[in-house]
């Protein structure tokens, strides 16, 4: 065969001297990079993703994956990954593809913000010894209230409550299919969800049976592949989410292809076992808003007016207009997934110049959503790109009700960001489907390194708030007077409805 | 409760006295009461509401404006020509004061919205909600130009000074009320200027305020989404307008607003009786831009009554009295026994527990 010209990225090497020939290594890489020759370790770089399985799972640190120091001729027009994927498309002709979000070098806004503190004036709340409120409800609210007075003087609610979402922090996990992600990685989520007091969200792969006991913490997904919808699956969870598009991919869809639909996927999704599983770009009863409303209600009609339904957009150039009519539509949840939002699979091209940041989106809808007096009829969850409590507690300022995390919450089951989740190959067990892979992630022990992150978050976001001076999250919620911009211009600054530093 | 009488050197000091029998008293009695607390003031604002002190005109809403130049007072008369019945208009009597060099301009107008709709810019409001439009519009759009007060049968009287200087600069002992509210001014976050001095009015809401407003940036846009204009440079407007949207607009009652706005923590909800809960949950997740966070104590006053109450958590001192009829709240026990020497009772009401206050049926109109 052609000896591929695209130059590796990545040098795996093993100190024969400290390896004790354990083969285990080759047993943990998913992308068989190691064989066995007979009396050492044979190594083919080439297929290095740098998942760093192995180094861990080395007893004897024998291992280093070093980044290839052999570049191409240094030139600044032509970088590194323009000619090497030019060299792999001359080898394929295809659409080189990727997962997780784009890793190209935007400018992250979050890092250009900071948050405020309170000094003298007005006293900071020290959170460890007062209540800290994190608790959150999505859906839509009506703009007032109405009560009676019975008897004892308390009052008696008259206004009907449209259906909420309860989370006990203003985090969630992003939608993640069965298919995309292994059932273990799954089921993770769904245990982390049920015991935090929050939810996680099937993605549009279906419902499998063993996530059911989850059901108070789940929401479900349809999609334009329509897979495993049926009434019981709208029913199970306590809302729906419409998908119309996801950041990372904003106006295609998906395709999982034939061999990776075995029995245990082809049940959940409900097609034949070895089908390809296509999620169109557009869903095909969606060409317009008005579509769009008539499945919101379809939706509503089917669960009996008993769940939020969430809209789910990629955050595109007119995504203020767009959300404003997906409220005035019906949507209960408008969920906002920005630029650098993570995919198990998408296409270079498309991940990596379509789409605008979560930051301009967010600031641009919850303005928009305020200034036609509609921002109550819809809570808005900002996703893509969250990468820390920080800048969780950023968009919560911007105006998001609460944030969607995907790639953190794989990173606490092994993921190390390598970006190679649409191979199917995944060593942590996390995107792939192969048996022998998926066995090593165990739902239990990593649901606890889950639930650890999310405690760790939530005490940061109680600490933040307690810095500002305020002990309920809905007091930073689009609070924008409490961040400031440093080195952003007057535009961009007036886009987010932040001041600058000093101001 | 705590007896002793040392003081708190910090933010300000309020004050607020009610008879609920409707018996009026002249200023001279808050402005006692307030001058006690002049360490909680630093001279830089200092004002008093007063209620049922306009008898003669009881059905006109009288607006106090402040005016920079004479410029606006011209602009800011055209318009209410225009779109107002003018009753009566006068200058805010004053007397010379050595502490207050300079004022602006102080004048008052009884006035009623025109009912024939050719010169109502906006004739399908209802009166209430006109008078709303027209001190957003002066306050936002007339520069030089800033309403006191808008409301009927009261009226505020501020500046910037001590509350003995203010009390005399406006001849407070002349007027009589059966509810007066004042306020001493310890400015940190805004400058010391004669429109930011408290109380805040809006028809006839009047808010003193001791505190920070730490949830501001929300509350300001919560507001915002309603067409309240929020022009000020402080925070304590935004206590104004959010009872205005909460008890006029919305129609809540003041104890259910009080509660919004210093709602109750989750865990105490979560132990309510069914009925309680549905609605609490209901008040937070409705009203939870509307949540206060932050330190302060606030009397609420209007035509018919008096609120005062704290923030969740009880950041800044609030005290109640009580005497016969009449109900006294302040930041310091000593300020009510300056006037009320032995009061029935007196308490410190609880963190977010509003004291609530309302004048005999009939009385006080
Ligand atoms: S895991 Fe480490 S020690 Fe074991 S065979 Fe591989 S390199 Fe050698
Ligand atoms: S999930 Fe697996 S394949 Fe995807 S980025 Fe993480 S480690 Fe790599």
């Amino acid at each position: 065969m052609f000896r591929s010209l695209a130059v590796p990225e990545f040098l795996a090497k093993i100190d024969q001297v400290k390896c004790i020939r354990c083969k285990r290594c080759i047993q943990n890489c998913g992308w068989s990079v190691y064989s066995w020759g007979g009396d050492k370790v044979l190594i083919d770089t080439f297929k290095c993703v740098k998942c760093l399985r192995c180094y861990h799972y080395c007893p004897e640190e024998a291992i280093t994956i070093e980044d290839n120091p052999v570049k191409y001729r240094s030139n600044a027009n032509w970088g590194f990954y323009q000619i090497r994927n030019i060299k792999k498309q001359a080898e394929t002709g295809g659409i080189p593809l990727t997962g997780m979000g784009s890793d190209m070098p935007y400018p992250v806004l979050f890092d250009n913000l900071l948050i405020d503190a309170c000094q003298v004036t007005n006293p900071s709340i020290d959170p460890l010894r007062e209540p800290m409120e994190l608790r959150t409800y999505l859906g839509k609210k009506p703009a007032k209230l109405e009560f009676e007075k019975v008897a004892g003087g308390k009052p008696k609610l008259k206004t009907k409550m449209p259906p909420q979402i309860k989370l006990e922090m203003p985090f969630i996990f992003a939608p993640m299919s069965y298919g995309s992600i292994s059932l273990n990685a799954q089921k993770t989520l769904a245990i982390a969800a049920k015991e935090l007091g929050i939810v996680m969200n099937t993605g549009e792969g279906g419902l499998h049976e063993d996530i059911y006991p989850y059901r108070s913490n789940i929401i479900v997904q349809v999609a334009s592949g329509r897979f495993g919808v049926n009434p019981d699956y709208l029913n199970a969870g306590v809302a729906v989410e419409i998908k119309i598009g996801q950041g990372a991919k904003p106006g295609i869809g998906g395709h999982l292809p034939g061999e990776k639909i075995p029995l245990d996927i082809a049940k959940t999704r409900m097609i034949p076992v070895g089908t390809d599983a296509i999620s169109p770009a557009p869903q095909h009863d969606i060409y317009s808003i008005e579509d769009l409303r008539q499945l919101i209600f379809a939706i509503k009609e089917a669960t009996n007016y008993t769940k939020p339904v969430s809209v789910k957009i990629a955050a595109v150039h007119n995504v203020a207009a767009i959300a404003s009519g997906i409220v005035r539509a019906g949507a209960d949840i408008v969920y906002i997934d920005g630029f650098r939002g993570g995919t198990g699979a998408a296409p270079v091209i498309i991940r990596d110049h379509l789409g605008i940041p979560i930051e301009y989106a967010l600031a641009a809808v919850d303005e928009r959503l305020r200034q036609e007096g509609i921002r109550n009829e819809a809570s808005i969850i900002a996703a893509g790109g969250i990468r820390s409590c920080a800048d969780a507690a950023k968009a919560i300022a911007l105006g998001a009700d609460a944030v969607a995390l995907g790639t953190s919450a794989l990173i606490t089951m092994g993921c190390t960001v390598c970006g190679k989740c649409y191979t199917g190959n995944c060593s942590w067990g996390i995107t792939t489907q192969r048996p022998e892979l998926t066995v090593r992630l165990d739902p239990e022990v990593y649901a606890e390194r889950l639930i650890n992150l999310i405690h760790a978050w939530s005490h940061e976001l109680k600490e933040i708030l307690g810095a500002l001076g305020v002990n309920a999250i809905e007091s930073l919620r689009g609070s924008r007077e409490r961040l400031r911009g440093v080195g952003l211009d007057g535009q961009t600054l007036d886009l987010l409805g932040v001041k600058p530093a000093g101001r | 409760m705590s007896h002793n009488f040392q003081k708190d050197i910090s933010g300000c000091g309020l004050i607020g006295i009610i008879n609920k029998d409707g018996k009026r008293i002249s200023g001279g009695f808050i402005c006692k009461s307030l001058c006690l607390m002049n360490d909680r003031g630093n001279g830089l604002g200092a004002g008093y509401a007063a209620y049922g002190i306009y008898p003669e005109y009881k059905d006109f809403y009288a607006f106090h404006i402040m005016y920079d130049e004479l410029g606006a007072k011209t602009d800011t008369e055209e318009y209410l020509k225009k779109n107002y019945q003018i009753e009566k208009k006068e200058p805010i009597p004053t007397a010379p004061v050595e502490g207050i060099a300079i004022h602006p301009i102080l004048w008052r107008y009884f006035v009623k919205p025109l009912p024939e709709k050719a010169e109502r810019e906006t004739a399908w409001l209802p009166d209430d909600d006109f008078v709303v439009r027209t001190v957003m519009k002066i306050n936002s759009e007339i520069d030089g130009a800033y309403v006191f007060s808008s409301g009927k049968n009261m009226g505020a009287f501020k500046g910037v000074g001590m509350p003995s200087e203010i009390a005399r600069f406006f001849r407070l002992e002349e007027y009589e009320g059966y509810i007066w509210t004042g306020h001493t001014r310890f400015p940190t976050n805004t400058p010391g200027w004669w429109g930011g001095a408290h109380p805040f009015t809006l028809l006839d809401w009047s808010i003193v305020h001791n505190g920070e407003i730490s949830s501001y940036g929300i509350n300001k846009r919560y507001l915002e989404m309603y067409g309240y204009k929020l022009t000020l440079l402080t925070d304590t407007e935004v206590v104004t307008y959010l009872f205005d949207l909460m008890v006029r607009k919305h129609g809540l009652d003041a104890s259910t607003a009080c509660t919004a706005l210093a709602a109750p923590f989750w865990k105490n909800i979560d132990d309510m009786p069914e009925d309680e809960k549905a609605a609490m949950t209901a008040l937070r997740m409705v009203y939870g831009s509307a949540l206060m966070n932050g330190p302060f104590s606030i009397l609420f006053g209007h035509s018919k009554g008096l609120v005062g109450f704290n923030d969740r958590i009880k950041l800044r001192p609030l005290v109640a009295a009580t005497k016969g009829k009449t109900v006294y709240m302040a930041s310091e026990e000593s300020a009510i026994r300056e006037i009320c020497s032995s009061p029935d009772k007196v308490w410190a009401p609880r963190a977010g527990e509003p004291v609530i206050v309302e004048l005999e049926t009939g009385k006080g109109q």
